[in-house]
């Protein structure tokens, strides 16, 4: 096991005029589960293939615990990738199926039986060993892919989208599977997704990614509570955080026909507006504040989401903007109504207007 | 072409093709791929998959149908759509269809659908006899060829196996084409790693795969042999990736060493589109490097002269026998196009006539053709004098043929049951 580093790793493809991943600064502890997600084209995937060698880095470096296989082969790294080939073969044993890349490999027979019996143990599938392929489920099958990269036993495991060709039960299902897999392991992952839901469920830390550089390394609690961008933080959680860009006043910023009170420091150091993020949760109906149209109510039992419409303010050029709140599931405000929020004290984000970095604690 | 949506009346059914399929229309998307009544089906030899796939019979041809994600099938579909623009062997996609439901409402996977490719195996079926080591090495070898040319291409694949791969019949060798593309992605060049990554994989894959066939009883081989012939995707890929691309450093004196160069790509059956020669400053060493463009070249060349379509193997094999027509006849000053033109009359179209109907679905025309000169080789050597073609094609097809797979598609067979002669 061991700890990976990204030394200013940048990667500029060949007529590129950016770096796809540009300068990344990223530690990953030794049995950490490190999840980097971000849109498409961020330099997830990139990174993760610079790791595993199937990239170039034309900057930086990258170490696997304190050794430098920037330029190493991919498969002298101790690194696996865990999904790439799913296939099963119908006429070999469970047993075999685990352990045939290590007789490949010329790994005595007894430890083979050992290192096989061990990861079957770990994925509950001591009593199918000797079956074949055909007499499993679906998530057995799954399993016993997974159990093919255990066995091997790498020093990190590299995961690029696994879940990607699973139907959203299994891969629910899958998701849990492997976050406990890997905590019970305790080898060393890095794991990437567009899904940003997939990264806060699993990652023991998660790093957003945007154009080719970090946004933010954090643990799914920090990234959420404390998000250090506007990117950042209308990316991070579902339904996203609202993000209104207001006018500033004399000790705050205008809430509808209210102030939210924002230390003077802060209003100092920004110009005539500021955005300000609030939580669909973190919005309270109120009699004054911020007005808002609802146009629909989505019933969720104990929950309701409003969606609705913030009518010529709050918007990029003062347009028409759609505001989310969670309120009270037995008491929804009627869909066509105006209602007015206020954001909960001490649950509002505020960011620079221009730079969209964030302002204060 | 435009990509074409056809939505039905009962469903949300969408069908993305390039061109459109009405008939695709009559198929069950209601039912999951494993429901599917047999009288759809084509019963061919099947790979291992992680998806469902079905051989299905839609008028005259035959469609492979693979049940996955919408998303996945688009992005493969393109991917396909592309690797045949740039002319590597690879199958043809036909659709995607995606917005399937159950009678009961239940939402279903999508489905890839390309077209079955005439006259290819899944390596399972090259062993469903006995497995002779040569065929295996065979097999290796021309999943060698394609993996250099979609490296060249710029397309790292990701999941290189005998399983993703289907396998023509080339003059005694095999042609391999790519069947699945769902993790390869296309750059302007594969990094050394990538092509590192590729190769580790295919081994381990290859060596998987045939000890599944040894598992299976298939095949009679212990793991040392097994591994040889895993080995062997590595020497040989690297063997040829040297000789298309590795630079070449001379004397001024050896010139001709240029020119040599450029027969052995094109032995290879790779064109050399340009070449960089170097010399340094005092003149006395020229460097050379080719940067080879395209593979296919005795099959591009036998299309020019005579429009016959055929694997690279069979090309060359076809282009020597009109060659030694040309010396026989003594027409080494004629055209060529015009020598070619009737080589295909007098000699290549008599041997296809010869053939009763029943028989030629047997296999294809190019392989047949030197299947036929492969026994007049052996027929001339019996009787210790030149047999003629005439002769020898009435005891081909007399003697040999009858007892040859139908390859076009082998319908109607259950695939533990197909009878294939791998080797001769």
């Amino acid at each position: 096991m061991a700890t990976v580093t990204f030394d200013k790793a940048t990667r500029i493809y060949p007529g590129g005029d950016k770096p796809a991943v540009d300068a990344l600064d990223l530690h990953v502890e030794d049995g950490e589960f490190l999840v980097l997600v971000g849109p498409s084209g961020c330099g997830k995937s990139t990174s993760l293939r610079m790791l595993a060698g199937l990239e170039d880095v034309n900057g930086g470096r990258i170490l696997i615990g304190d050794r430098d296989v920037t330029t190493v082969p991919p498969k002298d790294r101790d690194i696996a990738m865990v999904f790439q080939n799913y296939a099963l073969y119908p006429h070999m044993t469970v047993a075999d199926n685990m352990g045939f890349a290590l007789k490949i490999a010329g790994t005595p027979k007894d430890e083979i039986k050992r290192r096989v019996q061990e990861a079957a143990k770990i994925l509950d599938l001591e009593a199918y060993l000797s079956r074949k392929p055909k007499a499993l489920s679906g998530g057995q099958r799954q399993r016993v892919a997974m159990g093919r990269a255990i066995v091997r036993q790498p020093q990190v495991f590299l995961m690029d989208e696994p879940l990607s060709n699973l139907d959203a039960k299994l891969r629910v299902q899958t998701r849990t599977q492997i976050a406990s897999l890997q905590r019970r392991l305790a080898v060393t992952t890095v794991y990437v997704t567009h899904d940003q839901v997939e990264a806060m469920t699993m990652g023991d830390r998660v790093a957003v990614l945007k154009d080719g550089l970090l946004q933010q390394v954090d643990t799914p609690r920090r990234m959420y509570d404390h998000p250090n961008n506007v990117f950042v933080a209308g990316f991070i959680g579902s339904p996203a955080m609202n993000l209104l860009t207001l006018d500033t006043t004399d000790g705050g910023v205008k809430f509808g026909d209210t102030v939210h009170p924002v230390e003077r420091a802060a209003l100092a150091a920004t110009g005539d507006k500021l955005t300000l993020g609030v939580r669909p949760e973190d919005l309270e109906l109120s009699d004054q504040g911020l007005p808002v149209i609802v146009d629909v109510v989505e019933e969720l039992g104990a929950d309701a989401y409003i969606y609705g419409t913030l009518r010529g303010e709050g918007g990029p050029a003062g347009g028409d903007l759609q505001v989310i709140a969670r309120v009270d599931g037995r008491r929804p405000p009627e869909k066509g109504s105006t209602v007015h929020f206020t954001p909960k004290a001490g649950h509002v984000h505020l960011f620079d207007d221009k730079s969209g970095l964030r302002i204060g604690a | 072409m435009i990509p074409v949506s056809t939505p039905t009346t009962t469903t949300s059914l969408q069908i993305t093709a390039a061109r459109p399929y009405p008939e695709l229309l009559d198929l069950p998307w209601q039912v999951p791929l494993e429901e599917w009544p047999e009288h759809h089906l084509a019963a061919l030899p099947r790979g291992i998959s992680r998806h469902v796939v079905r051989f299905v019979k839609l008028g005259s041809r035959v469609l492979a149908v693979k049940e996955t994600n919408a998303e996945i099938a688009h992005r493969e579909y393109r991917m396909l759509r592309l690797l045949n623009r740039l002319e590597v062997p690879s199958v043809q996609p036909v659709a995607v269809i995606t917005g399937r439901t159950a009678p009961d409402g239940e939402p279903l996977n999508s489905v890839l659908i390309t077209r079955h490719l005439q006259f290819s195996l899944p390596y399972r079926a090259l062993y469903s006899q006995t497995l002779r080591p040569d065929t295996a090495k065979r097999a290796v070898d021309a999943l060698a060829v394609l993996l250099v040319r979609l490296h060249l291409t710029g397309f790292y694949w990701g999941d290189v196996s005998l399983s993703n791969t289907l396998f023509r019949r080339d003059a005694g060798a095999f042609a391999a084409y790519l069947v699945d593309a769902e993790t390869g992605e296309l750059y302007d060049v594969v990094s050394d790693g990538q092509r590192e990554y590729d190769l580790d994989v295919a081994r381990t894959n290859i060596a998987g795969e045939l000890m599944d066939v040894v598992a299976s009883g298939a095949l009679d081989a212990d793991m040392d042999e097994v591994l040889a012939i895993s080995d062997r995707i590595i020497s040989r890929y690297r063997t040829l990736w040297q000789e298309l691309t590795e630079p070449e450093s001379f004397g001024r004196g050896d010139r001709w060493r240029v020119d040599a160069r450029i027969r052995r790509l094109n032995e290879l059956g790779f064109d050399v589109g340009e070449l960089a020669i170097t010399t340094d400053i005092d003149g006395t060493t020229v460097r050379i490097e080719p940067k080879v463009v395209d593979a296919g070249h005795h099959s591009r060349r036998l299309l020019r002269l005579t429009g016959l379509d055929a694997e690279e193997n069979q090309a060359r094999r076809l282009l020597n026998d009109l060659d030694a027509y040309r010396a026989a006849t003594d027409r080494q000053s004629d055209d060529e196009e015009i020598v070619a033109h009737d080589w295909v009359a007098a000699v290549f179209e008599p041997v296809q006539r010869h053939v009763p109907r029943e028989l030629r679905g047997k296999m294809e025309a190019a392989e047949l053709f030197h299947e036929v000169l492969e026994h007049r080789w052996y027929l001339s050597e019996r009787a210790g004098r030149d047999v003629g073609i005439e002769e020898a094609v009435d005891s081909y097809v007399v003697g040999v043929l009858p007892d040859k797979p139908d390859e076009r598609a082998v319908l109607g067979v259950d695939t533990e049951a197909i009878r294939v002669i791998a080797d001769r």
